[in-house]
């Protein structure tokens, strides 16, 4: 295993800390569920700062920080500079800390719309109208995709920023990891709307080799173009409201998706 | 002792999700309890009307990373129920498969690497893992059979991508089932060594009074279905569960506290399971339970853990059931129409029940959704087990009974993520 390979730099281990904001704890779950690589993990680093995982809090300042969620609260918006001024490198795990996540979706809704919603005591809620990307907060210094991250990248992340190399995680569209994996296409051969086309690369195909089309858990591709994709998908009989709404899920406020979505509203 | 103290975790350790607690403690009584959830609404119900029906599964699994199998259990029944289809045969096979994956894994998670520390002295597993490799080993094969369950009939562990309302996108072949069945097998004896390392640990002393609720099936421990009962003579289908249930919003948290009309607290999860269901564990779980000396029924919530571990057993047994008898169905899902309708249902997530109801129009959009999760359920017992054990053990100093109440609350496993997903309203906007 390449983490345990490395020659440390420092007298003493890197510390890593791991931060939760707005959402499912299903990322940092990936870190405990590399199992394996996990003592390897824990044997390269100081796993200083891992709430879900240990009682004990390791101050700062850390040399990675591995931050999960989206900010929809004031005190997050706050929190989030805290956690920026104290790490040396800030990697973002997954779709809410990288494009907002699914709660985005809170972002397309009207104030009117949610005057319908009044739960019992709204006074003693404090959030933000929207939910936002960390990095429209703080400046990040890399972005893993994905919802969730695939726990073989995190791995891949965390042991580049250990070696101060470039993290080995190509931006391609899923389609890349269809034809090298072997699949058939599912849009060619059975005729399905897959959004692999526009999708970051990364689960390596898994939905097309499960008959099912892609529905883009790992957000826009580098270069993806929504437009196209989207008018062979009308053509192919999809409505527009299905377009609508394919483009509007896990990463709704991802800017390309923001984009395309409306484009599609009635 | 200072007959005035105030005991607070400002940030619980842990548990999934973002929680505090707060104990304030006057003239030598317990005045005031609170579990704190500060995690941020996520507002689920709200955003899942217009939705499409067939989007449901994959939505509500990322409520919560920790049981995504248990909301796309939830909501493919509940949906089955409104389009008025049911699932038979190796798919309804295949469910409980893939459930008794997330079972393992996420009871392995708890048992070893939340839980296990408090009652040997650490601050985390990987801290455990210095002194105890051989616990820690073990977990993580545990872990990792139950990840390789949900990745073969899933698609992958977190966020599984192959429930279809209908059944699955795609089913796996007898021979990609078999290659479960050796990890299973080491997995079913290493689960019957946590339970006897579990049964060594020693367990504060507390005895609970809530009314234990959970499904109850007529021939199989309950995962996907059942009635819900309890302990007092609860007796419901899905449908009448509103009914009998209502939720209401407490000043210091941001989830929902759930409560049984008529009754003071009640409680769902492995000791509720266990309690109802002891004459359906398969015959292993069922030896494993009798030789630790499980207690039926067990109302000391510290020894979850012992219950976690004998359904553990329980889990890899049935796992080894289904795939042995798998015969490949014909096609991988029931043809689906939309329609307008209702529809309710309840399944048994590791942590407990969990209900999802749906109404759905012409088109099969939804209306209007609902759904309640277990530490919703959980959150008023919490506090009374808190209240309770605190006034038991005024005597032990501030540090030593902080640990304690932590502990009782990690006694419930609290999936603090699940809890908060669902606040509908949205206000304070920027």
């Amino acid at each position: 295993m390449a983490l345990a390979q490395q020659k440390p730099k420092l007298a003493r281990k890197p510390k890593l800390a791991v931060w939760k904001f707005s959402s499912c704890d299903g990322c940092q779950l990936s870190l405990l569920d590399c199992e394996d690589a996990l003592l390897t993990v824990a044997g390269a680093v100081e796993i200083s700062n891992f709430p879900e995982a240990s009682r004990e809090v390791g101050k700062g300042p850390y040399d990675i920080s591995l931050v999960e969620g989206s900010i929809t609260t004031p005190h997050d918006a706050e929190r989030v500079h805290d956690v920026r001024r104290q790490s040396k490198y800030l990697v973002t795990i997954g779709a809410c800390a990288t494009a907002g996540g699914i709660q985005a979706l809170r972002n397309f809704a009207s104030v009117k719309d949610f005057a319908s919603r009044v739960y019992a005591r709204p006074e003693v809620l404090s959030v933000l109208g929207k939910s936002t990307a960390i990095s429209d907060h703080v400046a990040v210094d890399f972005e893993l995709h994905g919802c969730p991250v695939s726990k073989h990248q995190l791995i891949e992340v965390l042991r580049a920023f250990l070696q101060d190399a470039r993290p080995d995680i190509p931006s391609y569209s899923v389609c890349m990891e269809c034809k090298r994996r072997g699949s058939v296409c599912v849009m060619v051969a059975r005729g399905m709307a897959c959004l692999g086309p526009v999708t970051h690369a990364g689960c390596g195909a898994l939905c097309p080799s499960y008959h099912r089309g892609c529905f883009a858990c790992f957000g826009p591709a580098e270069t993806a173009n929504t437009a196209a994709l989207a008018r062979h998908l009308a053509a192919t009989g999809v409505a527009a409201d299905d377009l609508l709404r394919a483009f509007r899920t896990y990463h709704a406020a991802a800017e390309p998706f923001r984009r395309e979505s409306e484009n599609h509203e009635r | 002792m200072s007959a005035n103290r105030t005991l607070s975790v400002p940030y619980l350790a842990r548990v999934e999700g973002e929680g505090a607690m707060h104990v304030r403690i006057k003239d030598g009584r317990v005045e005031n309890v609170e579990v704190r959830i500060f995690e941020p609404p996520r507002f689920f119900e709200a955003f899942l009307r217009g939705r499409m029906f067939l989007e449901a599964p994959d939505i509500t699994a990322r409520i919560c990373g920790i049981c995504p199998v248990a909301y796309q259990m939830s909501a493919v029944h509940a949906l089955e129920a409104a389009l008025g289809i049911q699932v038979d045969g190796p798919l309804r096979d295949l469910r409980r498969l893939l459930y008794c994956g997330e079972w393992i894994e996420s009871h392995a998670l708890h048992v070893y690497m939340l839980h296990a520390p408090d009652f040997l002295g650490y601050p985390s597993v990987v801290h455990m893992a210095a002194d105890h490799p051989q616990l820690v080993n073990d977990a993580l094969a545990l872990k990792r059979t139950g990840n390789q369950i949900m990745t073969v009939v899933g698609g992958r562990e977190i966020h599984p991508i192959n429930v279809k309302v209908g059944g699955f996108y795609h089913t796996p072949t007898k021979a990609e089932l078999d290659t479960l069945v050796a990890p299973l097998e080491r997995a079913l004896e290493t689960a019957v060594a946590t339970a006897r390392f579990a049964a060594t640990l020693t367990f504060p002393e507390l005895t609970l009074h809530h009314e234990l609720i959970a499904l109850r099936h007529p021939d199989d421990y309950p995962m996907n279905e059942g009635r819900l009962v309890s302990d007092r003579g609860l007796d419901i289908s899905a449908q009448q569960y509103q009914e009998h249930f209502a939720e209401e919003h407490a000043a210091h948290s941001n989830a929902l506290h759930s409560h049984h009309k008529g009754t003071e607290t009640y409680l769902v999860g492995p000791l509720a399971r266990m309690a109802l269901n002891r004459d359906r564990l398969t015959p292993l779980a069922r030896r494993t339970a009798d030789e630790i000396g499980l207690e039926t029924p067990c109302r000391n919530p510290f020894r979850s853990n012992l219950v976690r571990a004998v359904e553990l057993v329980l889990a890899c047994e049935e796992a080894l059931r289904l795939i042995r008898g798998y015969r490949e169905p014909r096609e991988a899902a029931v043809a689906v129409a939309a329609r307008k309708g209702i529809g309710w249902a309840m399944t048994e997530a590791p942590r407990g029940m969990l209900y999802h109801r749906y109404c759905l129009d012409d088109h099969g959009l939804i209306e209007d959704a609902n759904i309640v999760p277990p530490t919703s359920q959980n959150l008023r017992a919490m506090e009374a087990d808190l209240r309770a054990f605190v006034t038991a053990h005024l005597h032990l100093d501030d540090a030593e009974l902080t640990l304690r109440c932590e502990q009782a609350i990690r006694n419930y496993d609290p999936c603090i993520s699940c809890a908060t997903h669902f606040l509908k309203l949205d206000v304070a906007r920027s």
